[in-house]
């Protein structure tokens, strides 16, 4: 018993760590390739190549003056900006990051928590992010964040039933929501290749679901100044950015999970590396694709984004697990 | 008491803790973010029921849609207004008596437990199947299937009924 | 509609809300729904400036727009009142600063046209050539903050960085980058530097690539599509009778450029195509702008061409205190924003009487509410990008 909680407690600061790197270095990424997509360096003054960028970051927004709006509603004015990181954070819990490891004789499941409702969790945890925005934009007392908010909660709940929806073609053919169940599933053949459609609905759902662009109509800084968050500073809009970033990592993670392959290696001959890296290797480059979307597209327009979501990804998406159903009982020698 | 009868105490306890303060609260975004808290509690008490899906459901469509559509609305509402919303509307004959019957209930429950009847069996029969998210999916498509497709048309015809409204209006 | 609500409506009919024109059946819409009042900008990020937008919302629908201007007036016209006719032309860069030999074009053109001054061809073909890069310059930049504004930021990086090109060669001419003062009464300051018509050349090379690389990212893009076409419509008869101008009715398909229906300077001896698009949106607006900037490009290339082969003098014979006959003057140029008029009275003394100054911003603007009514605020973005203003032009 006690052993199981001293093993889960490291496991948990080890990932936790993980993550806030990712999350840190994720900025300067972003930075990074958005410098080099439009033709210029991006941050570079910090350490060699501004490897030391998003520690100056940092230490910047802590030492900001912490402005309170006067006619918010201060409990939900703090409230707001915990909500925004606390939601990926839980998720870490059923990541799959790995298979297992043998220490001392002990075979150690690499994963925090083995839940046979991974997903169902993952699901449930990240839609309460949408209330970090709504709360955000509503504690302000400003206008301009409370039509952010808005707008936020619409798309919110849209995507979120494409994303659960996209997700249940892959839960039909595993026949687990245990994320562990469904990478083993995956030891021969990504699921990418079995599910495309979900693969591109779902991709576009979380894009849209992190109010990234060109889905990032809460935050549209030329319609909306700031978005949900115009009315906070310093730390309190730091946790904003910082939920941010860790919801695309934990996204992307699930999607690596979910698609490719886990903590496989893609092609046989390299599965000397070790599993972990290759689930890190593939999160990433689902985290860079997310970049280089921002940087590519202009942003659609509220009724455009609603549009795509009811007119063309729901029917889609319903299409896409019929032809699945049709395929696992055709599998399983017909009616 | 064993640490599942603790936990049990603390989240059932600040479950009902939060759901007071759902009440009590003058402000209606306050209520809503309470009713959020006392929906994670009640699902931290499925859990420890050993009913994941049923906890997982509850966190996915109660605390992260129902409540966010009950703010969509709350939040158009002006602050001030919402502050000064009368909270006795004359409801209380009424209240009183829902409480009443619910308080029976609760009490036939505890009544038929320490008289050592034997309570539902649902629960056990799930988990029959294997595992509680197989269980309510055999359940809910074999035995339950009638009630489950009433209750499916009984939503579609609101949906179909609200947009019916919500047109008339926008067309008038 | 119950006879209560309708007594409501009577009610506020009779107090006379600050909905003001808002027609009636808009006005039963308020009844319902509260009406939602944002204020947009003088410090917004996409008004371009200290633009400020009163509109009136449905949701997210524009009942009614207010436009405040004023916030950068600086009185350059009766600044110019005090002042000799030389001194004026630093007044005029600062009208719209993003193309400011432009500005300095249509001044001195209309001084030279009240004095009769003979300008040097070679000066003409330096003007010219200077204008159109400042179009290019001008339209650079109007495309980077219009792509901006839609979300798309690389489109905006892109386009500065060819931006910095012209502005560099303006520095090698000039000794500025943003307000150059190039531009005398009888010619130019001075001639060309050494090695300046070679980096011209260069870039005229190099530009018409780049455009490729903003088609890239927009011209097909369905995102960039959906956001533009049937945005902000304006009908060619609409647009002309607020009195739009330049490329903003060129979208709507009126074939009014005054380098080719009343060609002044050198305009007549060049070869390029008006370009007239009929979509009366805003994508129609950028396609006629991503077209100038190409024609824009083949002019400067042709005067190059010219000034390569000629040499001569680039300053007509101009006393050193003007004293311009007692008259007025109207002359209207083709500014990259559209039609931009100086008129000018004078009285026989060294400073004009009066000098009225028509900038196509200004007159732009007041299509905006026409433009956005029943629009989305998003598409109040895209319609102040599509009309491509500059503060400094709107107040003066």
């Amino acid at each position: 018993m006690v052993e199981i909680v001293i093993v889960t407690i490291v496991k948990l600061l080890i990932y936790f760590g993980i993550m806030l790197l990712f999350v840190a270095y994720g900025t300067l990424a972003e930075r990074k390739v958005a410098g080099h997509i439009q033709d210029r360096l991006g941050p570079y003054h910090c350490g060699p190549h501004g490897i030391l960028q998003p520690l100056a970051d940092g230490i910047k927004l802590f030492f900001k003056e912490d402005i309170v709006a006067s006619a918010s509603d201060k409990f939900v004015y703090f409230l707001a900006p915990a909500l925004a990181v606390v939601p990926p954070v839980l998720v870490l819990a059923v990541i799959p990051i790995g298979d297992s490891i043998t220490i001392g004789g002990k075979t150690i499941p690499l994963a925090v928590a083995d839940v046979n409702i991974a997903l169902l969790y993952f699901l449930g945890v990240t839609s309460l992010t949408v209330y970090a925005i709504m709360l955000g934009g509503w504690a302000g007392n400003s206008k301009y964040p409370l039509l952010g908010g808005l707008r936020s909660a619409a798309q919110f709940i849209s995507y979120e039933l494409i994303l659960g929806l996209s997700i249940i073609g892959v839960v039909m053919l595993v026949g687990s929501f245990n994320l562990i169940d469904i990478v083993r599933y995956q030891k021969d053949m990504w699921l990418v290749i079995k599910q495309p459609v979900a693969f591109i609905t779902y991709m576009i759902a979380a894009i849209a679901e992190l109010n990234r662009a060109p889905f990032d109509l809460p935050e549209a800084e030329s319609e909306l100044v700031g978005g949900y968050h115009t009315e906070y500073s310093s730390m309190k809009f730091a946790l904003f950015f910082l939920g941010e970033y860790a919801n695309m990592v934990v996204s992307s993670a699930i999607a690596t999970a979910l698609f490719l392959g886990g903590w496989y290696a893609p092609v046989h001959w390299l599965s000397f590396i070790p599993g972990p890296i290759w689930f890190l290797i593939k999160t990433f480059a689902l985290f860079f694709f997310m970049l280089w979307i921002r940087w590519t597209y202009p942003r659609l327009r509220y009724d455009q984004l609603m549009g795509m979501c009811w007119r063309f990804l729901m029917p889609v998406t319903l299409l896409n697990i019929l032809g699945t159903g049709l395929f696992v009982i055709l599998k399983n020698g017909g009616l | 008491m064993s640490w599942t009868q603790f936990f049990f105490y603390v989240f059932a306890g600040l479950s009902l803790l939060c759901a007071l303060m759902v009440v009590t609260r003058r402000n209606a975004v306050h209520s809503a973010i309470f009713l959020i808290i006392t929906f994670f509690f009640m699902a931290a008490v499925f859990v420890i029921l050993k009913a994941e899906l049923l906890a997982a459901v509850q966190v996915l469509v109660y605390a992260g849609g129902v409540v966010s559509l009950m703010l969509y609305v709350i939040m158009l509402v002006k602050a001030e207004e919402a502050s000064q919303v009368k909270q006795n509307l004359g409801q209380i004959a009424i209240a009183a008596f829902i409480a009443l019957l619910l308080a029976l209930q609760v009490g036939s429950i505890v009544y038929l437990y320490f008289a050592q009847k034997p309570a539902g069996k649902a629960a056990v029969e799930a988990l029959k199947y294997g595992g509680n998210t197989e269980g309510i999916g055999a359940l809910l498509y074999t035995k339950y299937l009638f009630p489950f497709e009433v209750a499916s048309v009984l939503l579609l015809a609101a949906m179909v009924g609200a947009i019916v409204l919500a047109k008339n209006r926008l067309e008038r | 509609m119950a006879v209560k609500e309708e007594q409501q409506f009577k009610e506020l009919m009779a107090k006379g809300t600050s909905l003001g024109k808002v027609d009636e059946d808009i006005m039963r819409e308020t009844i319902r729904t509260q009406d939602y009042w944002i204020n947009m900008g003088p410090q917004h990020p996409s008004t371009h400036g200290v633009l400020r937008l009163i509109l009136s919302l449905q949701g997210e629908r524009i009942v009614d727009t207010e436009v405040v201007i004023g916030y950068l007036h600086r009185g350059t016209e009766k600044l110019a009142e005090a002042r000799t006719y030389h001194q004026i032309i630093p007044l005029t860069d600062r009208l719209d600063y993003l193309a400011s030999p432009a500005m300095n074009f249509g001044y001195v053109l209309a001084v030279e046209k009240l004095m009769e001054i003979e300008v040097p061809e070679r000066a003409e073909y330096i003007r010219v050539m200077m204008a159109e890069l400042a179009r290019i310059s001008s339209h650079l930049l109007w495309l980077a903050t219009h792509a901006l504004d839609i979300g798309a930021m690389t489109v905006f990086l892109y386009c500065f960085r060819e931006r910095e090109m012209v502005l560099d060669l303006f520095e090698m001419a000039t000794g500025g980058r943003l307000i150059t003062s190039y531009y005398r009464i009888g010619g130019v300051a001075h001639d060309l530097p050494d090695g300046f018509l070679d980096k011209v050349k260069e870039f005229c090379e190099i530009f018409p690539k780049r455009v490729q690389d903003y088609d890239d990212l927009l011209y097909a893009n369905r995102i960039w599509l959906s956001r533009t076409v049937n945005v902000a419509k304006i009908s060619a008869e609409k647009g002309l009778a607020l009195g739009l101008s330049g490329p903003s009715i060129r979208g709507s398909g009126v074939n009014w450029d005054l380098r080719r229906a009343n060609p002044y300077s050198v305009y007549d001896k060049l070869d390029f195509e008006v370009a007239v698009f009929d979509g009366c949106d805003v994508y129609a607006r950028y396609l006629v702008r991503r077209k100038e900037m190409l024609e824009s490009c083949k002019i400067v290339k042709q005067c190059a061409e010219y000034l390569e082969k000629t040499s001569g003098p680039v300053m007509a014979k101009v006393p050193k205190v003007l004293k311009p006959p007692v008259g007025e003057v109207y002359m209207a140029t083709e500014a990259p924003k559209g039609e931009l008029a100086y008129y000018i009275v004078s009285d026989g003394s060294q400073r004009p009487y009066r000098l009225k100054i028509r900038t196509p911003s200004f007159a732009n603007l007041i299509a905006l509410p026409e433009m956005v009514k029943g629009h989305l605020v998003a598409d109040v973005i895209a319609a102040i990008g599509s009309i491509d203003i500059v503060l400094g032009e709107v107040d003066r």
